[in-house]
């Protein structure tokens, strides 16, 4: 193992900038398109999953994934560091039960979660995470649904409907104008699914994208049956 | 101990502070305020007592800051039984008795544990501390369900005095906390004094 470090990577710029962070948020904004969502009574998350080759197992590996029963994630960027953040989402998570019995509310994870992402832009010889994350979680306690993201600066931003990846700006722009605070979960879904949409290339299938609901019933990722009966109603 | 009513609970404790034999102390409290409608009594070693509700309370301020609301007594309840059990094998020389009223629905909650934090969620009654066997013999002949907080208090309050009557390290004095929904009466008790 070589020594550790000392002094961070991540050092600030003339102009008040970290640079490095810059320097992640463009990868996140290369990586796939993503979705967030929330309606009255649920979260939606959606994102592209396009695979280069048809050889490509699609169903095998999962974009959108667990961290609670009540909590999901997806990102947009590097799957790899990705899934270092899911890894340690889960601990804290499981960590917070271990200590209060109590399922750890979405907030509170999201605030744990940023504070590693925010340790890798001042520790000593790491670089910040290339990746944004959406957290859709369900509160038991308030019954309400929450979205967040976390930057990979450790910033977080509690958001009503948001886009992250390629095309993030046209993808805002196009929830700016169809988002309403009375939509239910299924027409979030449908309106996930055409803001999806609007940056996809090529035909869209169920096999392509990835969809994730959050309700009081807990988090799920949908089939990809249930994602072609949608596809369906979209067309 | 503790017992819970018809939408209040009570908590009650003596007061003596002594080593064997000799009393040092008859107004030494050991029922502690954690949250306007949350009681943790802390029998035991005094040192420990004293030491425990402090970390304790450390502990649940951090937590209403972090998580911006009052914590529920389940929860609290495990946060103790978790303190507790990081000492496992050096413990604090206590066996804490809660009790609290849920901060939303106001539903009464009791729990006791013992110096490990094992956890036991009772719905009539728990009690903690030298003359525990005493104290299961009359809670056990005058608790009944659904008191009134009146009656509550009086069941309390018979059922404590007599049984640390018949201990000679107990007694010296008690104080009795009644929780309602909208207000926590406190009452010292006139009792025998040796």
């Amino acid at each position: 193992m070589t020594e550790r470090y000392s002094f961070s990577l991540t050092t600030f710029s003339p102009s008040g900038k970290l640079v490095q962070i810059e320097y992640a948020l463009a990868a996140v904004s290369a990586g796939a398109p993503s979705v967030g969502i929330k309606a009255l009574n649920g979260v939606v998350l959606a994102t592209e999953k396009k695979q280069k080759s048809i050889l490509y197992d699609d169903q095998s590996i999962h974009k959108i994934d667990y961290i609670t029963k009540n909590i999901g994630m997806v990102y947009s960027g590097m799957g790899p560091d990705y899934r270092v953040l899911l890894t340690r989402a889960r601990k804290l998570a499981q960590t917070y039960y271990l200590t209060y019995q109590e399922q750890i509310p979405t907030a509170q994870l999201v605030q744990r979660v940023a504070t590693v992402m925010q340790e890798f832009t001042q520790s000593g010889g790491v670089r910040p995470f290339g990746v944004s994350l959406l957290v859709a979680g369900w509160d038991e306690d308030e019954e309400r649904p929450y979205l967040y993201q976390c930057d990979p600066s450790g910033a977080y931003f509690a958001w009503k409907a948001t886009a992250m990846g390629k095309n993030h700006i046209n993808g805002k722009t196009f929830l700016e104008k169809r988002y309403s605070e009375k939509l239910e979960l299924e027409d979030a879904v449908h309106t996930s699914i055409l803001t999806l949409k609007e940056s996809f290339e090529g035909q869209m299938t169920e096999d392509n994208i990835e969809i994730g609901i959050c309700n009081q019933d807990g988090f799920r990722r949908l089939a990809p049956s249930e994602i072609k009966d949608y596809l369906a109603s979209v067309s | 101990m503790a017992m819970k009513g018809k939408d209040c609970v009570a908590i009650a404790a003596d007061r003596r502070f002594g080593v064997q034999a000799q009393t040092v102390s008859m107004d030494f409290d050991k029922i502690f305020e954690m949250g306007p409608h949350l009681y943790i009594g802390l029998p035991g070693l005094a040192t420990d007592v004293q030491t425990v509700s402090q970390r304790l309370n450390f502990r649940l301020k951090m937590y209403e800051l972090r998580e911006n609301r009052k914590i529920k007594p389940k929860t609290f309840m495990s946060m103790v039984s978790n303190l507790l059990y990081e000492r496992r094998f050096g413990p604090y020389f206590v066996e804490p008795v809660i009790a609290g009223l849920d901060p939303k629905t106001f539903q009464p909650f009791i729990a006791s544990m013992d110096l490990i934090g094992c956890p036991m969620i009772t719905d009539d009654f728990v009690v903690s501390g030298t003359c525990s066997e005493q104290m299961y013999g009359m809670c056990e002949s005058l608790w009944e369900p659904n008191l009134e907080p009146e009656d509550l208090f009086e069941t309390i309050s018979q059922a404590l005095m007599n049984a640390f009557d018949r201990d000679a390290v107990s007694g010296w004095g008690a104080v009795v906390y009644i929780i309602e929904k909208d207000k926590v009466t406190k009452r010292l008790l006139k009792t025998r004094m040796d």
